[in-house]
C-alpha cells in the first residue's frame, strides 16, 4: 500500500518476456482461426454459387437460402413467395435473412470473444501480451454497436420460425404427404441445435429473467432463467456445433441437388 | 531517508487489526465522531477473520424459534465450563442477535430460510440451529461486509469534507511493535509505535486511546490453522504497556485439521462438516466418540447412532451427537483414539461425510472444503472420508478487560476479539467468536469514544525515551553482523510448544519447556537478518520472536500452575475438573524483564444468571459453599450484585 | 520422494530486477508456497512474498508461476515436471514493491470509486426479508477473495496501462453487478458502468474468468448480464418506449461516483 506519502515512484517489474507461459497457448487462436477460416470460405461460395439450394422432390431447403424470397428463386422454394425481383446474382438470395443471421453471430458474446482473441489477438491468451498500442475496447464506434445484439436476436427468433417451417416442409414426400428421408432428420438435428443456440443467447438470458431483480416474485420467469441458464453454460459448444451442422445441412441438401448423390428415404 | 526518521500521525482512536473486532470497533469510534486509524500487518481485508468457515452465533431463532438469549447464555457458559467472565457470556449472547443484523443493513447476503429470514446451522455445543452462515465461508463476508462499510463511511467523508480519509484511514501492511505511553503525569497511552513493512519506515501514531483487536497467539505451535499474523501481538503489546492477561492456559485445539499432505497439516477442517452430519471413525470403523461422552454432558448427547441420526431431522425429541459435543472433548477423544492405536495411515482419525449425505448437498454445503481438499490433498470428500487431526486454533486467554466498555486495566488501552479474555472461559464454542467480534468490538469502539470525551486538559503525549528505545528495539535484528537466522529460533519454538506444551501436558514436560523458553530468549536476543527495511520478512519473523516468547511464557507458566484439566487446558497428571480450581483465573504480567503469575478471584454470576441452570447442573462445577450462597433463589445477595461487572 | 526443484525467482524492487537461479527441496503434497517458504527459510531470508491462509482463502499469495497468474498456495508442486525449470514472478499489472509483493493500491481505490450498498433506508436491520433464490447471484461474486488475478490478467490495464483511470476491471464491475443484483438495493449504476468503470472497455475475452481462483464466472454472471442492463437501459428503444408508456416508478436513480472531480 502506498500510505508513505514520499515513497519513491513505483513501477511495475520490467520483465522483457511477451509472456513467460511454457504450455501452448497459442493453440487454441490457431484452430479458431482455421476453423472460421474454413467455414466462412465454404459459406460465401455456397451463399454466391445461387443453385443446388433446394430439392423440389422432398422440399429440402438449405438454411442458407431462406427465406427465399428473390425473384431468381427456384419456384416452391419460398413459403413467403418471392416478393422481391430478380436481384443481380452478387447479392444472395436470401440476404433479408443472412443479413441478420450473420449479424447477430458477429455480434454473439461468444464469437467476439473468439475472433477478438484469434484474428484480432487482443489478447491472443491470457497473460500474453498484445501487439496494439492502443486499446479502447467496444466503448466507440464501431465497435460500440456490438451492444446492438439484442435487436439481432429479437429478429433472428423470427427467422428460426422460419427455419423451422423449413423442416416441417422437408417432412413431406414428393406426393405432399408425411414422408421423411435423411435430409429431413439432418434439417430436423440442424434446426434443433440452432434453436438451442438462439435460445442459449446471452440477450435470452437477460430478457428471460436476468434483468429481473426478484426471481422470487416472478416464478415462472425464474424458472425460464434456471433453463436458459443451464443452456447459456452450453453456448460456446452450441456456436460451434451449430456451424458444423449448418455445413453439414447445406452439403448434404447440395449433394442431392445437384444429384451426386441420392436422399436415403426411410418413409414416402 | 535517515534510518530513524519517524513519519508521525495524530487520531483520536488507533485501531490495532483489521479483522472483525478491528473494523467494528473503527465503524463505532468514527461513527461517533472520533477520527480513527485502522492498522494491519496485512493488506486490507486478509484479516484471520476472512478464514473463519463455521458461521456467526446469534440467537436469533429463525429456524427454531425455542432459541433465546438465556439458551444462548447457557451453552456458552458450559462450553466454557463455567469459567467463563458471565457478564461478557450475557453481554454477547444479548447482542449478538442485532450484530448480525446490522451486517445484513450493510450489505452482507447470508444463506436464507424458506421465509426469507437469515438460515442458522448447527454447531457443537449450541442447542440449537444457531450460527448464521453463508455456505462455509462465513469470515470472509463478515469481513468483506464489514471493509465495505469501512469504504461508505469513507465515501461519505469524501463528500461532505472532501477526503476520503479525513476521519478514517487505513494503514495496511503496517506492524506496531509498541505501544507508547504519556511521558508525563500518569502512565496512560499516548499512542503506538511501528513501521510500514513496504518500506521499512518507522511511525508513530499519536492517539488517546488504543484498542487491540489483533487476534491470537496460534504461530507460537507448530500444527495450527492460523496464519504467520498470529504471533501474539497484541497479547504482548499489552503485557508490555502493563496490561494483565489472563486464562492463557486455555489454547482451543480443533478437532479436525487436516494432517496430509505434511504442507497442508494443521489447516483446518470446519466444524460445519460435523453440524452437517460427518461422522468421526477409527481405523476399525467404530463411531467411537460414544465412549467418549464426559458426565457433565450425559443427558444431553445421544446415547445410540440411531437416536443420533435422527437427531438431524428431528432435534426436538431426540438428542445430539456427540461428535457435536464442545471442542476440547472432541480432541481429546481423537488423540486418545490416536495414542491406543485406532488412528488413520497417516495419523490421524476419519472424518466420513461421504457416505452420509448425497454428493449435491456436500457440494452445495460445504464447497470450500471440497474445494480445499481436492486441490491439497486430491482426496473427493463426496467419495471418500477425509483424514483429521487436532491443531491449534484460538486462544481463550488474552487481555484482561471490563466487559461493557472494553477497557483494560491502562488507562486508553482496549481490546476486543480474540486477543481479549474472559469470554470464553476455558473453551470457545465454534461461531461464538465471530459474534464476540462484533458485540466487543462495537463496545471497544464505544468505550474508546467516551474515554476520548472524558479526557480533559492537554492530550498525553509520548515520552520521547519511550520513543528512541522502539526505534532501537526495532532496528537491532539488522544491525547485529552475525547471529542465527530467526526462521530457525521460529521454527523451533513452535515445535517445543506443539511437544511441550501441547494439547496434553505434563509438568515435567512443562517445566522443561520453560526451561527451553529461558534459551530461546537468549537466542531470540542474538539473531541477525540480511538486507534492508524495505519489505523484509526476515525483519519481520525477527521482530514477532519477542512476542511470541512473551505468549509462549505466559501459557507455560499457567499451564503448570493449574493442576486441573477443563476446557482447553488438559493435564495428564491432573485429569479431573476441580471446583476450586473453577473460582481461580490465572493473571498473567509482566514485571521489568520478568513474566509473573497470580491467582485472581472469576468474578460471579449474577443471581439471575445462575437461575437459568439447573442445580443439579451447578453442583457438576461449583464447590459446596458456592452452592450454599446461592440456595435461597430470592433476595439477591449484596455482594454478587457488586460484582456484576469485572 | 522429495527432489530438488529449478527455480527461477524475479527478485528486485522498483528499480530493476531480474530472474534468479536457486535449487530447492520439494516434498510429496506441497504446493509452491511452501517451497518458496524453504526457499526464504534456508537461502533468502529477505524473499519478499504474501500469504496468510494458505488454503486460498485470504488471496494474498497472487504470483505468476510459470507466466501463470495463480495462487502460491494452492498450485501444487505436482503439476510441474521435476526436470523443469519453475518461474516465479510477480503480478505484472502492478507496481512491484520488491521480490513477488507488489502495490495493489489501484485495486482498493477502484474499489472505493463504486457507490455503495444502497437500501430502502426505511427498512430497520432485522427486518430484512430476502429469498435464497435472489441472493444467490450476488453471493456467487461475494466469494471473491479479491486476490487481483483477474485485475491483474485482464489485458485492458495489463497491457495498456494508460486505461487505469477510466477501467475498474472485472473485479470491481462484478462489485457493481453484485449491488445490481442484491435483492434489497436500490441504487442505479448502469450509466456509470458505462460512463465511469468502463464496461465498454471489456471486449469479453474471458481471462478473469479463466485466473479466477474462486471459479467465479465473472465474464458469463457479472460483466455479459451488467452489459446486457446496460444495453437494455441506455440502447434500447423499445425498453425506453416501454418505460415511458407504463410509467412505472423510477429506482432510486443514479448515485454520484465517490471521488469524481
Ligand atoms: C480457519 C479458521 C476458521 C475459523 N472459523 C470460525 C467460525 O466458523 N466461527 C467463529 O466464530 N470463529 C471462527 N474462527 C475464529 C475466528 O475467525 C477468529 O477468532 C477471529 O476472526 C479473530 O478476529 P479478530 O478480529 O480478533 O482478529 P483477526 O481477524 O485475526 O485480525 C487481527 C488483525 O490484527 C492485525 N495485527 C496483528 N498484529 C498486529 C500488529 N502488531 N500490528 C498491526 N496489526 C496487527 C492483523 O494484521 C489483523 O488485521 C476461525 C479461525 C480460523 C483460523
Ligand atoms: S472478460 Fe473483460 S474484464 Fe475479463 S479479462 Fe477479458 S476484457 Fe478483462
Ligand atoms: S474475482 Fe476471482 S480472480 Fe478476481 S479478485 Fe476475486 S477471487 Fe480473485
Ligand atoms: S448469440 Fe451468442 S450471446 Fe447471443
Ligand atoms: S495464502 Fe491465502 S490465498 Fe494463498
Amino acid at each position: 500500500m502506498t500510505q508513505v506519502s514520499d515513497a519513491p515512484a513505483r513501477t511495475r517489474a520490467q520483465i522483457s518476456e511477451r509472456t513467460l507461459r511454457k504450455d501452448r497457448w497459442w493453440q487454441a487462436p490457431v484452430v479458431v482461426v482455421t476453423l472460421l477460416t474454413i467455414w466462412l470460405t465454404y459459406a460465401t461460395v455456397r451463399v454466391f454459387t445461387g443453385h443446388w439450394y433446394y430439392v423440389p422432390k422432398y422440399h429440402y431447403l438449405t438454411p442458407f437460402y431462406s427465406p427465399c424470397v428473390s425473384g431468381e428463386c427456384v419456384p416452391g422454394s419460398s413459403t413467403l413467395g418471392h416478393w422481391i425481383p430478380a436481384i443481380p446474382p452478387i447479392i444472395p438470395y436470401a440476404f433479408v435473412s443472412l443479413v441478420f443471421v450473420l449479424g447477430f453471430r458477429l455480434t454473439c458474446y461468444y464469437y467476439r470473444r473468439a475472433y477478438y482473441r484469434a484474428f484480432w489477438q487482443s489478447p491472443p491468451s491470457c497473460a500474453v501480451r498484445e501487439p496494439h498500442a492502443k486499446y479502447t475496447g467496444e466503448t466507440r464506434f464501431p465497435l460500440i454497436m456490438q451492444n446492438l445484439h439484442r435487436y439481432f436476436f429479437y429478429v433472428v427468433i423470427v427467422i428460426s420460425v422460419l427455419n423451422t417451417w423449413d423442416v416441417a416442409q422437408a417432412f413431406r414426400g414428393p406426393d405432399g404427404n408425411f414422408g421423411f428421408g435423411l435430409g429431413s432428420l439432418i434439417m430436423l438435428a440442424n434446426v434443433v441445435l440452432l434453436w438451442c443456440y438462439t435460445l442459449s443467447c446471452h440477450s435470452c438470458r437477460h430478457i428471460t429473467g436476468g434483468r429481473l431483480k426478484h426471481f422470487s416474485r416472478h416464478p415462472i420467469r425464474y424458472w425460464a432463467w434456471t433453463k436458459v441458464s443451464w443452456l447459456n453454460a452450453r453456448h460456446m459448444q452450441l456456436a460451434w456445433t451449430t456451424l458444423g451442422t449448418l455445413m453439414l445441412t447445406d452439403l448434404y441438401i447440395m449433394l442431392v441437388a445437384s444429384g451426386a448423390i441420392s436422399d436415403l428415404r426411410f418413409f414416402n | 531517508m535517515s534510518s530513524t526518521e519517524i513519519e508521525r500521525h495524530s487520531y483520536d482512536v488507533v485501531v490495532i487489526g483489521a479483522g472483525g473486532s478491528g473494523l467494528r470497533a473503527a465503524i463505532e469510534a468514527r461513527a461517533r465522531g472520533k477520527k480513527t486509524a485502522i492498522i494491519s500487518k496485512s493488506l486490507f481485508g486478509k484479516a484471520h477473520t476472512v478464514m473463519a468457515e463455521g458461521g456467526a452465533a446469534a440467537a436469533m431463532g429463525n429456524v427454531n424459534p425455542n432459541d433465546n438469549w438465556q439458551v444462548h447464555f447457557r451453552d456458552t457458559m458450559r462450553g466454557g465450563k463455567f469459567l467463563n467472565n458471565p457478564r461478557m457470556a450475557e453481554l454477547h449472547a444479548k447482542e449478538a442477535p442485532d450484530r448480525v443484523w446490522e451486517l445484513e443493513a450493510w450489505g452482507a447476503l447470508f444463506d436464507r430460510t424458506k421465509d426469507g429470514k437469515i438460515s442458522q446451522r448447527n454447531f457443537g455445543g449450541h442447542e440449537y440451529p444457531r450460527l448464521a452462515h453463508v455456505g462455509d465461508r462465513t469470515g470472509l463476508e463478515m469481513i468483506r461486509t464489514l471493509q465495505q462499510r469501512v469504504v461508505a463511511l469513507q465515501q461519505a467523508d469524501s463528500a461532505e469534507l472532501g477526503d476520503p480519509e479525513a476521519m478514517i484511514r487505513v494503514f495496511a501492511e503496517t506492524t506496531i511493535t509498541r505501544l507508547v505511553k504519556d511521558g508525563t503525569g500518569a502512565p496512560r497511552i499516548a499512542g503506538a509505535f511501528g513501521y510500514f513493512r513496504d518500506t521499512g519506515r518507522f511511525v508513530l501514531f499519536e492517539a488517546p486511546t488504543v484498542v487491540l483487536a489483533t487476534g491470537g497467539i496460534g504461530r507460537t505451535f507448530k500444527v495450527t490453522s492460523n496464519s504467520w499474523e498470529y504471533s501474539g501481538d497484541g497479547h504482548a503489546l499489552a503485557l508490555l504497556a502493563g496490561a494483565d492477561l489472563i486464562n492463557m492456559e486455555f489454547v482451543q485445539f480443533h478437532p479436525t485439521g487436516m494432517v496430509w499432505p505434511p504442507s497442508v497439516r494443521g489447516i483446518l477442517v470446519t466444524e460445519s462438516v460435523r453440524g452437517d452430519g460427518g461422522v468421526l471413525r477409527n481405523s476399525e470403523g467404530n463411531r467411537f466418540m460414544f465412549d467418549y461422552v464426559p458426565d457433565v454432558f450425559r443427558a444431553q448427547y445421544a446415547e445410540t447412532e440411531e437416536e443420533a441420526d435422527r437427531w438431524y431431522t428431528d432435534p426436538d425429541h431426540n438428542r445430539r451427537p456427540p461428535e457435536l459435543l464442545p471442542r476440547d472433548e472432541v480432541a481429546r477423544s481423537i488423540n486418545s483414539e490416536i495414542k491406543a492405536g485406532r488412528g488413520s495411515p497417516h495419523g490421524g482419525v476419519f472424518l466420513d461425510i461421504a457416505s452420509r449425505r448425497p454428493a449435491e448437498e456436500i457440494l452445495r454445503r460445504l464447497p470450500s472444503m471440497y474445494h480445499q481438499f481436492i486441490e491439497l490433498a486430491d482426496v473427493d470428500i463426496t467419495k471418500q472420508p477425509m483424514e483429521i487431526g487436532p491443531t491449534c486454533h484460538y486462544v481463550m486467554g488474552g487481555v484482561e478487560v471490563d466487559p461493557d466498555t472494553a477497557a483494560t486495566d491502562v488507562p486508553g488501552l482496549f481490546a476486543a476479539g480474540e486477543v481479549s479474555g474472559g469470554m470464553h472461559g476455558s473453551n470457545r464454542l465454534g461461531g461464538n467468536s465471530l459474534s464476540d467480534l462484533l458485540v466487543f468490538g462495537k463496545r471497544a469502539g464505544e468505550g474508546a469514544a467516551e474515554y476520548v470525551d472524558s479526557l480533559s486538559g492537554p492530550r498525553p503525549a509520548a515520552s520521547a525515551a519511550s520513543v528512541d528505545a522502539a526505534v532501537a528495539e526495532a532496528l537491532a535484528p539488522l544491525e547485529r553482523a552475525e547471529g542465527e537466522n530467526p526462521y530457525t529460533v521460529h521454527g523451533e519454538l513452535q515445535q517445543t510448544m506443539n511437544d511441550l506444551v501441547g494439547l496434553i501436558r505434563r509438568e515435567t514436560e512443562v517445566k522443561q519447556a520453560l526451561t527451553e523458553l529461558e534459551k530461546f530468549r537468549e537466542r531470540a536476543a542474538r539473531v541477525s537478518v540480511p538486507g534492508g527495511r524495505a519489505y523484509n520478512p526476515g525483519w519481520h519473523v525477527a521482530l514477532d520472536l519477542r512476542n511470541m516468547l512473551l505468549v509462549a511464557e505466559c501459557v507455560a507458566q499457567a499451564a503448570l500452575e493449574r493442576q486441573e484439566s477443563r476446557g482447553g487446558h488438559t493435564r495428564e497428571d491432573y485429569p479431573a475438573m476441580s471446583a476450586e480450581w473453577r473460582k481461580v483465573n490465572l493473571v498473567c504480567a509482566l514485571t521489568g524483564d520478568t513474566v509473573s503469575l497470580t491467582r485472581k478471584p472469576l468474578p460471579a454470576m449474577r443471581l439471575d444468571l445462575l437461575a437459568l441452570f439447573e442445580t443439579a447442573e451447578l453442583k457438576k462445577y461449583m464447590t459446596e459453599e458456592e452452592l450454599a450462597g446461592i440456595a435461597p433463589p430470592s433476595a439477591p445477595s449484596a455482594d454478587a450484585v457488586s460484582e456484576e461487572g469485572h | 520422494m522429495g527432489y530438488m526443484a529449478a527455480l527461477k525467482v524475479w527478485r528486485g524492487d522498483a528499480g530493476s530486477g531480474a530472474l534468479t537461479d536457486y535449487k530447492v527441496e520439494v516434498n510429496e503434497g506441497e504446493v509452491v508456497l511452501d517451497v518458496l517458504h524453504r526457499l526464504q527459510a534456508t537461502q533468502a531470508g529477505d524473499l519478499a512474498l504474501r500469504w496468510n491462509c494458505k488454503a486460498g482463502k485470504c488471496g494474498s499469495c497472487s504470483m505468476e508461476i510459470n507466466g501463470r497468474p495463480r495462487l502460491g498456495c494452492m498450485t501444487r508442486m505436482s503439476t510441474f515436471d521435476p526436470a523443469d525449470t519453475l518461474t516465479i514472478t510477480p503480478m505484472r499489472t502492478f507496481p512491484v514493491i520488491r521480490d513477488l509483493v507488489t502495490d495493489v493500491s489501484f485495486n482498493y481505490a477502484k474499489a472505493r470509486s463504486i457507490p455503495s450498498f444502497t437500501p430502502d433506508p426505511s427498512i430497520k436491520p432485522g427486518e430484512f426479508r430476502m429469498q435464497q433464490e435472489d441472493v444467490n447471484r450476488s453471493q456467487e461474486f461475494r466469494k471473491c477473495i479479491e486476490c487481483y488475478l483477474c485485475q491483474n490478467t485482464c489485458h485492458v490495464i495489463r497491457d495498456h496501462a494508460e486505461n487505469e483511470a477510466p477501467f475498474a476491471g472485472p473485479r470491481f464491475l462484478m462489485r457493481v453487478a453484485e449491488l445490481e443484483m442484491h435483492p434489497c438495493d436500490e441504487a442505479d449504476r448502469r450509466d456509470i458502468a458505462q460512463d465511469d468503470f468502463g464496461l465498454g472497455y471489456c471486449n469479453i475475452t474471458k481471462c478473469c474468468t479463466e485466473v479466477c481462483p474462486e471459479h467465479i464466472k465473472i465474464t458469463d454472471n457479472a460483466l455479459i448480464p451488467l452489459k446486457e442492463r446496460v444495453a437494455g437501459h441506455k440502447y434500447d428503444p423499445l425498453v425506453w418506449l416501454g418505460s415511458k408508456i407504463s410509467r412505472r416508478p423510477a429506482k432510486a436513480g443514479t448515485p454520484a461516483v465517490p471521488g469524481k472531480r
